[in-house]
């Protein structure tokens, strides 16, 4: 083994550059956010931006600690991290402080945490050491079951904390298990689940559930007929039968999912999807998207330029610096700014899977895809909802967002890769 | 197993890039293609906030104020900004009750309004009321006062000719880029006639609010702001004092007095009665006052000195004497003979009220001799020098246009009738092609039949006369600001000149207009140390009641110009109703005269029975008059 130098030694300043740019251009539309003349110091720690700086600064430390860690600790121990990931969301349903219907938060004075974030990284760690080990085969069904419910376990978990939200991001890891070999149809299964969610809201569900027993029986006749071997034909109907069951549940078991989501979570969600009992909830929530498009769209080309937004600076825009920061980007600095951002988060993305890829050791690897899914599953529906093409769920954009469990979720999430890479030469699982 | 499914990071990465490309594709549209969101963010963010400038005065030709700026205040609310307040003290400070709160209120919220932009709550807010209300304002969130000017009428006089000025139009504002609905604009008068200088150039300023209708400064420190351009003052023709004194004149009768300059063309006075107190069409008393006006039957509203039309009669006369002169008909010394009336072959001949006998031109004038004017007539439209009767009718129609008959003057206030003067061709739908003939049109010869004049038309044949040949298009505005050369103005320094310009002629007339004065019909109007002309007239009043034509008492007609050398002001004097001109309108006219020459009346008790004087209400239809 060779001795380390320095801790930055072997460190992947691609992915690091690229994070302290977003971070500090996340902090810089904070400030544009929720500007205002009396505190114009961007280091003012009475207000939002001030704060950022804080928890920026503190995620520089957390970074640097990360890189200090031997790597073999994160080898050695996501299963305890799991399991205490995993205790602290079930204990903040019983201890944490409820914050408008959901208890996701403990509250130690100021300072906010939220074990939802977090989990996602113990979820990354478990799954990886999972699917490294000897022996696992992707076509094995224990695989599978397990695989599943290390994912599935902490985001049903989440969901009774009524952070619904928070817990879809969850399935971002069937792109980690698509790329370990699960079978396409995993992928497919998980986009006809949304799709299938969104239509279980949409549309009369026994209605649909009909619809779907009547594609079930056809294509259970079409096996039946075409196939010789009628014991294969018999599983295959089998198989059918089955996930028009499990079709059914996942149709009726919405509308329980959703009633346990936040009560304005759940209005936001049926807003996008235009379908809206209460007026007045809906003018509520329909303004949201509505003053989103707005500032964004009012941006133009070139933006207004900086601090001389309106829309998100005057509170036109709700939560203008979480998680409609987005339309600062937008109505500041433009179409060429939203490229700009859009294009340093791809960039970070890619530049995690191609270094991901370059791995020796397996868990890296799927460790490595598992945090290049997560961001790329919250910058979809952050900024998707920001435009009018996702439903509004409340989830942070990673690095740009206000507020420092997020922010130190990611930083944690990210450089845990970068410091499994900066030693991959030394490690073989 | 990584080697084994490599390939899928392809799968991964074209599904991860293809989503950040479609959400591009979105922000291109939203952003590049889409303008609707630049449009709502303008609207929402910025209050496009009006600055009025000040309306400019009106003064007289002597520098007295005849229409200034009053402060009044508008209360407006913001409904979404209101928080609970005592609404009964509320109430009690403006004068409503509790419903009447409530469908303000409603009123506000409801579209056009919103409950997040100001609207008026409350109009024009007394002085009193706006002082108490200022005081208690902080306990009432959401309200405010806003100042905004009223037009005031020192002197209730000159409301037609000044005009008033009300709320635009939806017209207006539809097809203006100017106007925004609540605006002001003068809408008759020279409030209409002068709008533009009057009412300066708004101003605009772009005023930042956020979510909660809180501003927070101005845009970009006001680089699309435009500062408010203050209207300017116009300095009006009439005398104040000689206007006051007309419509005291004209208290209780009908009719009308044109004065002017007409060495200038200035109007001194215009006088239309009944008039009205310009003080009731103010702000939002307007709508209500005009419609009572509107209603009145004796239509206070309609300016006789400009829209009524009378036939010219004696004044006629005086311009057929001219065409005859110039056409070389007739000469100061031609003699006709007065047997008591005309007979052209008719079924009646034209009447005169004497047997006048032997007449030359200046007699024929002085005794207004309708056998005479016939003469004149015929003389003229029989020259051999025309071959056609339309040729020689054309002829006589231009004279009658170049003595601004039938014709706009293009006068400065708006809707200045035309009057009537035929055409050949509504004399031939009438008699037919080529079967009018000078006797067909006889009537013509004293003023009578086609014809139709309005008192200002009148009053500028006089100033013609006056002047011996030219006029100045009458008008109201001697200067625009302070000066008296803007480009507006420019049009009314011209000379019009009548097709008679051989001053002879006009001597004829002008002697014979003074022997009216000195010994004829006027004497009785005669002005102490002022020698002056006149003629007097009437004009017949036919109406048709229940299908029957009636004989109305006539209406009593005067013009003048005075003094005869030199003349500083020339008159039009119509009393409808009233019988003889020398019995009410000469009077009148040689009152106005003295009054406005020389500041003072040598004759209180002509002056008394003009004043007390009620035609409306003893003569009003008058007896039946036949021949
Ligand atoms: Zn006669």
């Amino acid at each position: 083994m060779r001795e380390q130098k320095t801790i930055f030694q072997n460190i992947d300043w691609v992915m690091t550059g690229l994070f302290l740019a977003l971070v500090v251009l996340g902090w810089m539309n904070i400030y544009a956010a929720v500007y205002n003349d009396e505190h114009n110091s961007i280091f003012d720690i009475s207000q939002k931006y001030g704060k950022q700086m804080l928890w920026i600064t503190g995620a520089i430390i957390i970074a640097l600690v990360v890189l200090i860690i031997d790597a073999n600790f994160f080898t050695a121990f996501p299963y305890p991290m799991y399991i205490i990931s995993t205790i602290m969301l079930i204990a903040v349903i019983f201890f944490g402080r409820e914050i408008s219907g959901s208890h996701s938060w403990f509250r130690f004075g100021d300072f906010g945490l939220q074990p939802a974030e977090f989990g996602k990284f113990a979820v990354g760690l478990a799954l990886a050491k999972y699917m490294s080990g000897l022996n696992i085969h992707a076509a094995d069904l224990k695989t599978k079951a397990i695989a599943f419910f290390i994912i599935l376990f902490p985001a049903g978990i989440i969901v009774m904390e009524k952070e619904a939200g928070t817990a879809l991001v969850y399935i971002a890891f069937i792109f980690v298990l698509f790329r370990e070999g699960f079978s396409g149809n995993f992928l497919l299964g998980g986009f006809f689940t949304i799709l299938l969610l969104i239509l279980a809201l949409l549309v009369n569900k026994i209605v649909l559930v009909i619809v779907l027993a009547i594609i079930a029986i056809a294509i259970g006749l079409f096996i039946w007929v075409s196939s010789r071997n009628k014991k294969k034909a018999k599983r295959g109907l089998l198989g059918v039968f089955a996930i028009l069951v499990i079709a059914s549940f996942a149709v009726f078991g919405v509308d329980t999912a959703f009633s346990k989501m936040k009560g304005h979570q759940k209005t936001r969600i049926n807003v996008f999807l235009g379908k809206e009992v209460d007026k007045e909830m809906k003018k509520k929530a329909g303004y949201n998207i509505n003053q989103s498009l707005i500032a964004i769209g009012s941006g133009g080309v070139a933006g207004k330029g900086f601090l001389q937004g309106t829309q998100t600076k005057y509170e036109f825009v709700p939560e203008q610096s979480t998680d409609f920061i987005f339309c600062t980007v937008g109505e500041e600095w433009g179409f060429l700014g939203c490229t700009f951002i859009l294009s340093l988060f791809l960039a970070l993305i890619l530049r995690i899977i191609f270094v991901a890829e370059r791995q020796r050791s397996a868990f890296s690897r799927i460790y490595g895809y598992g945090v290049a899914s997560i961001l790329f599953f919250h910058i979809t529906v952050n900024v998707g909802m920001t435009i009018g093409l996702a439903p509004v769920i409340g989830i942070p954009l990673p690095f740009f967002s206000y507020g420092g469990s997020s922010l130190w979720a990611f930083t944690i999430l990210l450089f845990v890769f970068i410091k499994l890479d900066s030693n991959r030469l030394l490690i073989l699982r | 197993m990584s080697a084994q499914y490599s390939d899928r990071k392809y799968v991964i990465i074209a599904i991860f890039s293809s989503i950040i490309l479609i959400f591009l594709a979105r922000l291109f549209y939203i952003q590049v293609i889409d303008d609707q969101y630049k449009l709502t963010a303008r609207n929402q963010a910025f209050r496009y906030m009006t600055d009025y400038p000040a309306r400019g005065n009106i003064f007289d030709r002597k520098g007295r104020r005849l229409v200034y700026n009053q402060a009044a205040y508008d209360l407006m609310v913001i409904p979404r900004q209101v928080k609970d307040f005592d609404t009964a003290e509320f109430c009690t400070i403006i004068g409503i009750d509790k419903d009447q709160f409530e469908k303000k209120m409603l009123k506000a919220i409801l579209p056009p309004n919103s409950s997040r932009k100001p609207s008026i709550f409350e109009k024009e807010i007394s002085v009193e009321h706006s002082a108490i209300l200022q005081e208690r304002l902080y306990k009432f969130q959401g309200f405010f006062l806003q100042p905004r000017t009223l037009r005031k009428y020192p002197e209730p006089i000159a409301g037609h000719l000044l005009g008033y000025v009300g709320e635009v139009s939806e017209k207006i504002t539809d097809t203006s880029s100017y106007y925004r609905d609540g605006d002001y604009i003068g809408i008759s008068g020279m409030e209409k006639a002068y709008e533009i200088p009057l009412r300066g150039i708004k101003g605009t300023h772009i005023e930042v609010v956020d979510v909660h209708n809180r501003p927070m400064g101005s845009y970009m420190n006001g680089i699309y702001d435009t500062i408010a351009v203050a209207g300017k003052d116009l300095v009006c023709s009439l005398d104040a004092v000689l206007q006051e004194y007309g419509e005291k004149l004209m208290q209780n009768k009908i009719g009308s007095i044109v004065a002017i300059d007409p060495s200038t063309g200035e109007i001194l006075a215009f006088v239309s009665s009944p008039g009205y107190d310009p003080n009731l069409l103010i702000g939002s008393t307007l709508p209500k006052n005009f419609r009572l006006l509107q209603q009145d039957s004796l239509k206070p509203l309609f300016n006789r000195a400009l829209m009524a039309s009378y036939p010219p009669g004696s004044t006629f006369k005086l311009v057929m004497s001219l065409v005859g002169q110039n056409e070389k008909v007739i000469s100061k010394s031609t003699t006709f003979f007065c047997a008591g009336g005309y007979n052209y072959g008719g079924a009646r001949p034209l009447k005169c009220d004497a047997h006048h006998g032997s007449l030359d031109l200046t007699a024929g004038i002085s005794r207004s001799c309708n056998t005479y004017f016939c003469n004149v007539f015929r003389s003229v439209m029989d020259n051999k020098k025309y071959k056609k009767m339309e040729d020689v009718f054309t002829v006589w129609r231009n004279y009658a246009i170049s003595f601004g008959i039938g014709a706009h003057l293009n006068t400065d206030i708006p809707n200045e009738l035309r009057g009537s003067l035929p055409t050949i061709e509504r004399y031939n739908k009438i008699f037919g092609e080529h079967r009018w003939h000078t006797s067909t049109i006889i009537s013509l010869a004293i003023g009578q039949g086609e014809l139709g004049i309005t008192p200002l038309q009148n009053a500028n044949v006089v100033c013609i006369i006056a002047n011996k040949g030219f006029y100045y298009i009458p008008h109201t505005v001697k200067s625009i600001g302070k000066n008296p050369n803007d480009p507006s103005l420019l049009r009314f320094k011209e000379k019009h000149y009548a097709q008679v310009t051989d001053t002879a002629y006009y001597n004829v007339v002008i002697e014979a207009m003074n022997e009216v004065v000195k010994h004829g019909t006027a004497a009785a109007s005669q002005i102490p140390g002022i020698d002056y002309c006149a003629k007097t007239g009437t004009a017949e009043n036919k109406r048709v009641i229940n299908g029957k034509v009636i004989q109305l008492k006539d209406h009593s007609m005067f013009i003048a110009f005075a003094p005869k050398e030199n003349p500083k002001i020339a008159i039009a004097v119509t009393v409808e109703n009233a019988g003889w001109g020398a019995s009410w309108a000469a009077p009148i006219a040689s009152l106005m005269i003295e009054k406005y020459l020389t500041d003072s009346v040598s004759r209180p008790e002509i002056e008394k029975k003009m004043l007390d004087a009620d035609i409306i209400h003893t003569n009003i239809i008058g007896k039946q008059k036949g021949y």
